[in-house]
């Protein structure tokens, strides 16, 4: 137990690729949490998925020891915040777990709008934020720029702003003292009845789920009963402990510090980031404030390629759900793809992770439908449905009107480009709310926009427009009414569920277009001629062939070498497995993903 | 009584002893019915259908009937070297060796050859082919001293077909005679191409010219049985171009002709200038009308094609070749070649300093030894076999394998019959025309 006067509580808000794990690493190196041959490249991005991407998907927490220049020694807790907008929920809940923050900005690159909107959340949360301009060393740094753009932007005062280079240490001694100087130690009635806010947890498989905990008053420690105030799951303490940054138990955790627990908790959905555990036998009278349920934005039909992996998908659904209580899923039947799951998904960026770890951690070979938003479906009758698969909505004289989900787009982008940002907007079924000159540069537009148009093509399209130099953040506002209809998609004459969407009524020539030329392209010449159409109801919108598949034959003797003729056809073979049938056509994977990638083609 | 039901029958007795035990009572699936059905009996006793279109006594099949009294097999010899590799080749090749290099790779084959034989007791061989590379690279001494090499370790059948590979920019007329005297019968020339622009672009080393002198040359030297290898669906070859090349080479009255379409590998210098977008390949629409025009123009000119790409005078296939179709057994000597022997497959090292390192501790230089399982050598069996134009003998698959190819294989010969890709004809099972451009397609379901 620390004394509360030496804990420091601190993240590290910072845009992808502003440096936020590099700089973690260094903190860790120079208080000797790590020794330098012990540190794996950014220690805080734990899965091979997180390390490859350079993004930070679960948090962790790690407690540091620094002696300060005054003498003392402080206790340094960094809790690490992922860094994409699909978790803006579980930022806002480890800034409540801190009194700091330090801001890194890329002293190229200057502010970015998702930095901007965890700044405001850190701001909300009254923390002190310690403003660090990074990459100081790179040739492009432009340090006096980006003071300015965080005075301008953000009205914070940086003139204290410490320049640092991450890569080459500098600066790393500045920001630890400023930590100790800056940041308010936590305050917290050790002696209330406990009151610990969940930032995030895992799950382990000896010893359950296990919180991360940050404790606001009491204290909590082994055999101690507690409560988790939103679900009332009761259990016993077994186990206390911090990271340093491996666990390591302790006898108690008191108010202001970090940390975690273990109860032999089997599920993580007890566990919910946000919640409060209090104590069963001294309970808190009321819970920490900003617990809510997070719902799943984006859902996409997941499919075995191999029917028979249906029950090993099932399987790892659900070890996926016991480490992440976001995750939904529940069986759906497809005509064109058999059985698999609808599985709902923060946003774009949860999807394509999970996606990814089912395949690379549990070998699943896997179709993946294009993502949908959920609609609101008012029927002729009155009645109200959620529709979250465009195979579910109901007949078109069923449907009085559908509602889809709108967002509030901030887009920051250099003035320059402010003309093709509008236009985009405008495409999409945009509103215009406001404009504001950040500085002589930079401009910040508000819109509102469809979540559909988001997850469609929206960032990629702003990003070719303005050469990557605008940033997006977005907030889900609710429901507004829109013209849609359900394309389908005919293979070989048939309809294919799969690739079905739901789109804005003036787009759908434009995509239906697009999407059967880009079939064309993907789908593999078969032994007869594939027409491939675009219709609404029954009307055909778009049309394209695949012309029948004239010559395959191996001319080739290769002196006797049979083997490796075997080999050529064992791979055409392979080829032909991973294909989904579909009637008599083979439809390889990519295709039922063409739906999302035919912007970019 | 066709001829190849024996070949292959006795093939398997060497290859699968337990035939007999593991024989299943041959049974069609329901779909027969609607293929020509008939009695084992009846198709053994019934008149064979000319297979080859010409008769039993000089058919390579039914000489294989008479050699297979006594185990019969065929050598494959890989010399490779070369003087420079083609911009489409893949084969193992190592361009501008010294005469030294050849020699000694030479003296590591004899090496070979007393460890093979001595080991397998193959006893005389029915065919010998020389293959690359560009054999003919070798000085005649070499080339000599190896046919020397062959009879004594292995011996040659009364009649064999000795065949050696040749680039017409290599050959003189010494050397040629001395191939002959040494028992050479069979000279395949890799001419590809007879417009020099071509030639160029695929960087091969002879000309146009070439390919005349060493046509006089060969012929003159007694080279009565005469391959020309030519290769069509070129980068920037058109319909013209191709059927000027393929009158060219009937002009000449070959014995036998190969007309390959080009195989695009991966690891050339084509390879790479094709997964970069930059060769202008005809395309396939193109390269099927090259193909049709190929089996017109020559079926014309009296080649009748008994294989996809093989196209022979009667009496002039290429026996050696035969016995891969056939599935039956070789040895392969030298770097990098095939053998498949007893059941197992294997392919020599491909380095020459493995090859030569094995040999000089009186190792055999194999790798990748696999033991085929059953299954296996059924694909084997059907993939290759259905590359003739015969096609793949039903009543000698169940006497080799002991079951009923349209048992194993029932819902695939179903399935590309109903495709009109294969079809079923006097007891062989065979390629239609539908699919005999589309092979590829029929192989990989008996994968």
């Amino acid at each position: 137990m620390t004394e509360q006067n030496y804990i420091r509580n601190f993240c590290i808000i910072a845009h992808i690729d502003h440096g936020k794990s590099t700089l973690a690493d260094r903190l860790l190196e120079y208080t000797g949490a790590l020794s330098k041959r012990e540190m794996v490249d950014q220690v805080l991005d734990t899965l091979e998925l997180e390390r490859e991407r350079g993004i930070t998907i679960k948090l962790q927490a790690v407690r540091l020891h620094y002696r300060s220049r005054d003498g003392k020694e402080y206790v340094l807790n960094l809790i690490d915040t992922p860094g994409h907008v699909d978790f803006t929920y579980e930022v806002s809940r480890s800034l409540a777990a801190c009194e700091g923050a330090l801001l890194v900005v890329d002293a190229a690159q200057g502010i970015e709008a998702q930095t901007l909107a965890n700044v405001y959340l850190a701001l909300e949360h009254n923390l002190e934020i310690i403003p660090v301009i990074n990459k100081i060393d790179l040739p492009n740094a432009e340090p006096e720029r980006v003071r300015r753009e965080i005075e301008d932007i953000i009205g914070l005062d940086a003139s204290e702003a410490i320049l640092a280079s991450a890569k080459t240490g500098v600066g790393t001694e500045a920001i630890l003292e400023a930590i100790v100087r800056r940041i308010p130690p936590p305050r917290g009635d050790r002696e209330a009845p406990l009151k610990a806010l969940i930032f995030d947890s895992i799950f382990d498989s000896y010893r359950g789920a296990i919180p991360y905990i940050r404790i606001v008053e009491g204290r909590v420690q082994k055999g101690d009963r507690i409560r988790f105030m939103a679900t009332g799951a009761e259990f016993e303490v077994n186990e206390v402990g911090v990271f340093t940054p491996a666990p390591r138990p302790v006898i108690t955790l008191a108010a202001g510090e970090v940390g975690f627990l273990s109860a032999s908790i089997r599920n993580v959905k007890d566990t919910r980031v946000g919640d409060t555990i209090t104590s069963a036998t001294r309970p808190a009278k009321n819970p920490l404030p900003g617990y809510r349920k997070v719902m799943p934005m984006v859902y996409c039909g997941l499919f075995p390629v191999d029917s028979e992996e249906f029950d090993s998908l099932r399987d790892a659904l659900e070890k996926l759900q016991l480490n992440d209580a976001s995750l939904r899923f529940e069986p759906e039947t497809s005509v064109a793809l058999g059985f698999g799951f609808r599985c709902g998904f923060l946003g774009l960026l949860h999807m394509e992770i999970i996606q990814e770890r089912l395949e690379r951690e549990y070998g699943l070979e896997l179709i993946t439908t294009a993502p949908s938003v959920v609609y609101r479906v008012v029927r002729t009758d009155g009645q109200v449905e959620e529709v979250d698969n465009p195979t579910a909505l109901p007949a078109p004289n069923m449907i009085d009107h559908i509602e889809e989900p709108y967002v509030e787009a901030t887009i920051m982008t250099p003035k320059e480009y402010v003309g093709p940002v509008m236009e985009l907007c405008q495409e999409k079924h945009g509103t215009f709310l406001n404009m504001d000159y950040l500085s002589e540069q930079r401009v910040a537009l508000k819109y509102d926009l469809p979540l559909a148009e988001i997850i469609y093509d929206f960032f990629d399209q702003l990003k070719s427009r303005t050469r990557g130099y605008a940033s997006l953040d977005y907030e889900v506002k609710g429901y507004r009414p829109a013209e849609l209809v359900k394309m389908d998609i005919l293979i070989n004459n048939e309809v294919v569920d799969a690739l079905s969407v739901i789109t804005h009524r003036d787009q759908a020539y434009h995509r239906g277009r697009a999407l059967v030329e880009r079939l064309r392209q993907l789908i593999p010449r078969q032994l007869f001629d594939v027409p491939i159409q675009a219709a609404i109801g029954s009307r055909v919108i778009a049309r394209e062939t695949i012309p029948a598949m004239r010559k395959n034959v191996l001319a080739k003797c290769y002196g006797g070498d049979v083997t490796r003729k075997r080999k050529l056809l064992e791979k055409q073979k392979e080829g032909k497995k991973r294909m989904k049938q579909v009637g008599t056509v083979e439809i390889p994977q990519e295709a039922f993903m063409a739906v999302l990638k035919v912007g970019k083609s | 009584m066709v001829a190849g039901f024996v070949f292959a029958r006795s093939m398997a007795l060497a290859e699968w002893p337990n035939v007999s035990a593991v024989r299943l009572k041959a049974g069609f699936p329901a779909y027969s019915a609607s293929l020509p059905q008939r009695p084992a009996s009846d198709l053994l006793s019934s008149a064979p259908p000319s297979l080859f279109g010409f008769t039993k006594a000089t058919s390579p099949l039914g000489e294989a009937r008479s050699l297979q009294t006594k185990a019969s097999h065929a050598l494959y010899i890989h010399i490779p070297f070369c003087i420079r590799k083609c911009h489409y080749c893949d084969f193992v090749s190592y361009p501008g060796r010294s005469p030294a290099e050849m020699a000694a790779y030479c003296t590591d084959l004899e090496r070979e050859m007393a460890l093979v034989a001595g080991k397998w007791l193959p006893g005389p061989a029915a065919t010998v082919y020389i293959g690359g590379g560009t054999p003919t690279v070798l000085p005649a001494c070499n080339l000599e001293q190896l046919l020397a090499a062959v009879d004594r370790f292995f011996g040659r059948r009364q009649g064999a077909e000795v065949t050696i590979e040749a680039n017409p920019g290599t050959v003189d007329g010494a050397k040629l005679r001395a191939l002959a005297a040494a028992g050479v019968n069979r000279l395949s020339l890799g001419v590809q191409a007879f417009d020099d622009d071509l030639l160029r672009a695929m960087g091969r080393i002879h000309r146009r010219r070439d390919i005349y002198r060493a046509w006089e040359l060969a012929r003159r030297a007694g080279f009565n049985n005469v391959n020309l290898d030519l290769i069509f669906g070129l980068p920037g070859q058109d319909l013209d171009a191709w059927r000027a090349a393929l009158k060219e080479a009937v002009a000449l009255q070959p014995e036998h002709i190969a007309a390959y379409s080009l195989q695009v590998e991966e690891d050339t210098p084509w390879g790479r200038l094709a997964a970069a977008g930059d060769l202008p390949l005809p395309g396939e629409e193109l390269e099927l009308v090259m193909y049709q025009e190929a089996r017109q123009i020559l079926a014309a000119a009296g080649y009748k094609q008994y294989e996809i790409s093989n196209f022979a005078r009667p009496g002039y296939h290429c026996r050696h070749n035969l016995t891969y179709w056939l599935n039956g057994p070789y040895l392969g000597l030298g770097a990098a070649a095939a053998s498949h022997w007893q059941g197992r497959r294997w392919r020599n090292y491909s380095e020459l300093h493995r090859y030569r390192h094995a040999l000089s501790s009186s190792r055999l230089p194999r790798e990748e030894i696999e033991t085929l399982t059953p299954r296996q050598q059924m694909a084997e069996t059907m993939f290759m076999g259905l590359r003739l134009m015969a096609g793949v003998d039903l009543e000698a698959f169940r006497q080799r394998f002991g079951v009923d190819a349209c048992t194993v294989y029932a819902r695939e010969i179903e399935c590309l019959y109903r495709a009109g890709l294969i079809e079923e004809k006097d007891g062989r099972l065979k390629l239609t025309e539908k699919g005999l451009p589309l092979a590829n397609e029929v192989f990989v379901e008996f994968i």
